[in-house]
């Protein structure tokens, strides 16, 4: 893992966290991805809007490492998306549909899990400290399983906070979540964007989107459809792709 | 942190699962004894028959019950898509691969350490006398047979009728390890030469060596959509 750390300090200097082109994904004769370009530079917050089946999904997931491109390439985080994935795995967090928690382990050994797993420093201490974030220092050693669903949401981000990735990808990450869980996702997104993260946010709430991005990128059939700064998206482009501007919760 | 670091806590967090849930080695220990008791009435006391018979019900029983807990291995990895957190964790896949195979391998150990002596009072065996000789047997026997069935389950967790694709791919090819188990298990249990059980042990191990070196170099491709 020293390979990969010091890897990441060498080419951290990039402006783009993302710069991809022509990505292209096929399952089963079906295109989820038809060649997609993006560039995101460093710092910055991307809506990604998109009906379902656009390839929001698939997009975030082919740039976490999790899915393979049937063609195209590029860099995300400085490193070469076909051949430096395990590097690219060590500066993505990635919160998405599933939450990635073991039912049947406490909160603690949960984070512990992921925290040793992630060669996060100074483990021990940063558990108590994020569980306390989190809102969940009573029921650290309650298995998840007996969590209510946005207490196992807010853990999920908990996994995330411990190790503040560089970039964030986020998959509807205001699904399931109850009032306390979204104020405190809302407050990690922003400290994120104040130490310079970078954050890719696929969601079907448009307002909640346009509060956060500084750019928005609309996808429909696998490519993308419209890329606008914030301020100059208007409520007749959106629906010229398909979505309704008022934006549904996803 | 160092990829061995990172095998052993992936297999310590299934230990970790199983020890809160108990699911794993329970039911191994009971359907494997189930399956002796069944066997014990079934064949009654004839001793010739016990003893021509006994290698072969034992093996029967550890990898009947071994094939529950790989089916299980990597289906507590699709509930809240924890798969995909162990895939984005950044380490080589072969590392998930021997982690899994770890805690698999501990889990059958387990309890074969716990049956064998149940195995012995059933069919009236001299345990002690095999059980240096068993040892390495039981290993190099289980290992293979984790270590494929390991693979197996992995490419069996999304497929919709898993549980009966699993022992379709595994048994197959599993033939050649659990044919040398059981004979040198046989060999042993009649206190049989060393000689005729060592090139038995040769076969476990070369077959054990070529499933590992498959699994370490496939698992990215098996996983990877």
């Amino acid at each position: 893992m020293r390979g990969v750390w010091s890897r990441v300090s060498i080419t951290g200097s990039t402006t783009d966290m993302v710069d991809v082109t022509g990505l292209a994904k096929v399952f089963n004769r079906v295109r989820a991805l038809d060649g997609i370009s993006l560039r995101v530079r460093r710092g910055e917050t991307l809506a990604l809007f998109g009906a379902n089946g656009a390839g929001k999904t698939t997009l975030l997931k082919t740039l976490a490492t999790l899915v393979r491109p049937s063609a195209g390439g590029g860099r995300v985080a400085g490193h070469d998306l076909l051949t430096e994935r395990e590097a690219i795995r060590a500066r993505v967090g990635m919160l998405a549909h599933g939450h990635h928690l073991y039912e049947e382990l406490t909160a603690t050994e949960n984070l512990r899990y992921y925290g040793v797993m992630y060669g996060v420093p100074d483990l021990g201490a940063r558990l108590g400290q994020t569980l306390k974030e989190v809102g969940l220092e009573q029921a650290a050693t309650r298995r998840v399983r007996t969590f209510s669903q946005g207490m196992k949401r807010r853990l999920a981000l908990g996994c995330l906070m411990l190790r503040n990735p560089d970039l964030l990808l986020l998959d509807e990450p205001y699904v399931g979540l109850d009032r306390q869980a979204t104020v405190l996702l809302n407050d990690y997104l922003l400290q994120v964007r104040a130490r310079g993260g970078t954050i890719l946010l696929a969601t079907h709430n448009h307002a909640q989107g346009l509060a956060l991005a500084d750019r928005v990128v609309v996808l429909a059939g696998g490519r993308v459809a419209l890329e606008r700064q914030r301020g100059e998206i208007t409520a007749e482009e959106l629906r010229q792709t398909g979505l309704d501007p008022e934006g549904g919760h996803g | 942190m160092s990829f061995l670091r990172r095998v052993y806590i992936i297999a310590w967090k299934d230990v970790l699962l199983d020890l809160h849930t108990r699911e794993n080695v329970t039911t191994l220990v009971f359907f494997s004894a189930l399956i002796l008791l069944v066997f014990n009435f079934a064949l009654g006391p004839d001793r010739e028959l016990l003893a021509q018979v006994s290698a072969g019900v034992i093996w029967l029983a550890f990898l009947l019950a071994g094939m529950l807990a790989l089916g299980r291995s990597f289906l507590l990895e699709r509930e809240n898509e924890c798969l995909e957190g162990l895939l984005l964790i950044p380490v080589d896949r072969s590392a998930i691969y021997l982690g899994k195979l770890g805690g698999n391998l501990l889990f059958m150990l387990v309890a074969e350490a716990i049956l064998l002596p149940l195995f012995a009072v059933f069919f009236n065996l001299d345990l002690w006398a095999a059980l240096p000789r068993l040892i390495p047997v039981a290993v190099l026997g289980t290992l293979g047979f984790a270590g494929l069935g390991t693979l197996f389950s992995a490419m069996a967790v999304h497929v919709r009728a898993r549980e009966v694709m699993l022992p379709l791919l595994l048994l197959p090819v599993a033939v050649p390890v659990i044919l040398a188990t059981i004979r040198s298990t046989e060999v042993i249990l009649r206190a049989g030469p060393w000689a005729e059980v060592a090139p038995w042990l040769q076969l476990m191990a070369g077959f054990d060596v070529i499933f590992l070196t498959v699994g370490v170099l496939v698992f990215d491709f098996i996983l990877e959509q």
